[in-house]
């Protein structure tokens, strides 16, 4: 795992807008997310908390503004960040026909990661035994959300974008995801947590932001803030 | 990208070795539409086996938009294709593997529908290799545009409708190259007869399958 720089911020949103047809999900969004933090995004229903996440992993385009991760345009380069990205989605990303074990080789192989670390990051999951050899298509909502964070653990991606990761987890699966969280930021990962429940996630996060109507509205330091150098200005991607 | 290819290939055959829809849905479906034409046709053997060659790429045409509709079926659960599109899969690879599986189910397609055209309409092959070759090069090439066409349609509501209108105009030049190869192949003649047409196909390939590694990525990400 290549570690973006110490002196420029992993994630950069300037005046970021981005559309759905002609109804605004990103209204103007300002954030600095650097290297080793974790961070909580809080805010009502339609805030714009997942399309943040979404064009942080490039798959929402900017129509005005411009947004880097660890440097690069999600869009342009999209390649080279979505290599070092991970994002927990509200869907798992799942193939019914597969198996746990099959869905989960696939996606890291997909990602270029080693497949070395699958069996240990199941494991931590608590994906194990039969239920490795079981079709998605006979998972609950909550073990497909264990294989995902599963994909996530195997690949240990430098940046993580977590969308409501608790959601629809049991107890043991919500501290293996909360030990999963604190190993990955103190490894030096980037951590963003879109998420309702602020009480399981603020003792994780060094930093909560608001969002309301697409817009930065709130921000408080909750926790620790990790060492980095002076954040400089990164490439960005700037759509007029 | 061959990685990627071999990896995505993999899977959706994988996943087809599972659901076994190309052989429980798709190939009885072509057979049916034999059996139809059949009766279309009347009991004489003579006509039948005469419009066999036709009748036999018109019902691999209907199980190309099957197959096609089946492969774009799979990434539209549970945020398959956002799973791609977040993996960093190389596009080209992308395209070429699931253009190969596609490809790799129309063969086996063919060769039944191949049967059923020769058991049920009393077709007789005189040059075999010109239906084999025949029949490779259709699937590379219907498979490269269904994959294309499938993902343009992917990201909309109409796409079962859309993708049929879209896929089978463009497909008209394998039908008709097909269709005068098996003529051809009945015939017994001269091969080159068959041959001429076979370029056509080795073209219509050629462009389909690099149009897609070029522009399959940009439509992926906009589905």
């Amino acid at each position: 795992m290549a570690p973006a720089a110490p002196s420029s911020p992993v994630l950069f949103l300037h005046g970021a807008v981005a559309l759905s047809g002609r109804f605004p999900l990103l209204a103007g969004v300002d954030l600095e997310v650097a290297s080793g933090e974790t961070v909580l995004i809080d805010g009502p229903n339609g805030a714009g908390k997942t399309s943040l996440l979404r064009v942080c992993a490039g798959l929402v385009p900017l129509a005005s503004g411009r947004v880097a991760v660890f440097g690069l345009d999600p869009v342009r380069r999209r390649t080279q960040v979505r290599r070092r990205t991970g994002l927990v989605a509200h869907a798992a990303h799942l193939y019914d026909d597969l198996t746990v074990r099959e869905n989960v080789r696939f996606a890291v192989r997909a990602a270029g990661a080693d497949t070395g670390r699958i069996d240990g990051a199941c494991d931590r999951l608590g994906l194990s035994g039969r239920l490795l050899k079981t079709s998605a298509s006979k998972l609950s909502a909550g073990q497909r959300r264990r294989v995902a964070l599963a994909v996530l653990a195997a690949r240990w991606p430098e940046l993580w974008l977590l969308d409501e990761p608790h959601a629809g987890l049991d107890a043991s699966a919500r501290q293996a995801l909360d030990q999963l969280i604190v190993e990955a930021a103190a490894g030096g990962a980037t951590v963003v947590i879109a998420s309702h429940e602020t009480s399981s996630v603020e003792p994780l996060a060094s930093r909560a932001i608001t969002l309301t109507g697409g817009r930065v509205t709130a921000e408080r330091a909750i926790g620790p803030a990790p060492e980095h150098g002076d954040p400089t200005r990164p490439e960005v991607a700037h759509v007029a | 990208m061959w990685r990627d290819t071999v990896l995505v290939a993999g899977k959706d055959l994988r996943i087809e070795a599972r659901s076994r829809v190309a052989l429980s849905q798709v190939a009885p479906f072509g057979v049916v539409a034999l059996v139809l034409f059949a009766f279309a046709l009347g009991p004489e053997r003579t006509p039948m086996a005469k419009g066999s060659p036709g009748l036999f790429w018109v019902a691999v045409l209907f199980c190309t938009v099957l197959a096609v509709q089946r492969s774009v079926a799979v990434e539209s659960v549970d945020g398959a294709r956002d799973g791609l599109r977040l993996s960093g899969l190389d596009p080209a690879g992308l395209f070429l593997g699931k253009s190969a599986a596609v490809a790799a189910q129309l063969v086996v397609l063919e060769v039944v529908l191949g049967a059923g055209v020769v058991l049920l309409y009393g077709a007789k092959i005189e040059i075999p290799w010109l239906v084999v070759t025949s029949g490779l090069l259709g699937a590379v090439g219907l498979a490269a545009t269904g994959t294309l066409y499938g993902a343009l349609s992917a990201g909309l509501r109409v796409r079962e409708t859309l993708l049929p209108l879209l896929l089978l105009p463009i497909a008209a030049p394998v039908l008709l190259a097909g269709t005068r190869i098996w003529q051809a192949a009945m015939a017994g003649g001269v091969p080159s007869d068959g041959t001429q047409w076979l370029r056509l196909l080795v073209v219509f390939d050629a462009v389909y399958v690099a149009l897609g590694v070029v522009v399959f990525g940009p439509i992926h990400e906009s589905a």
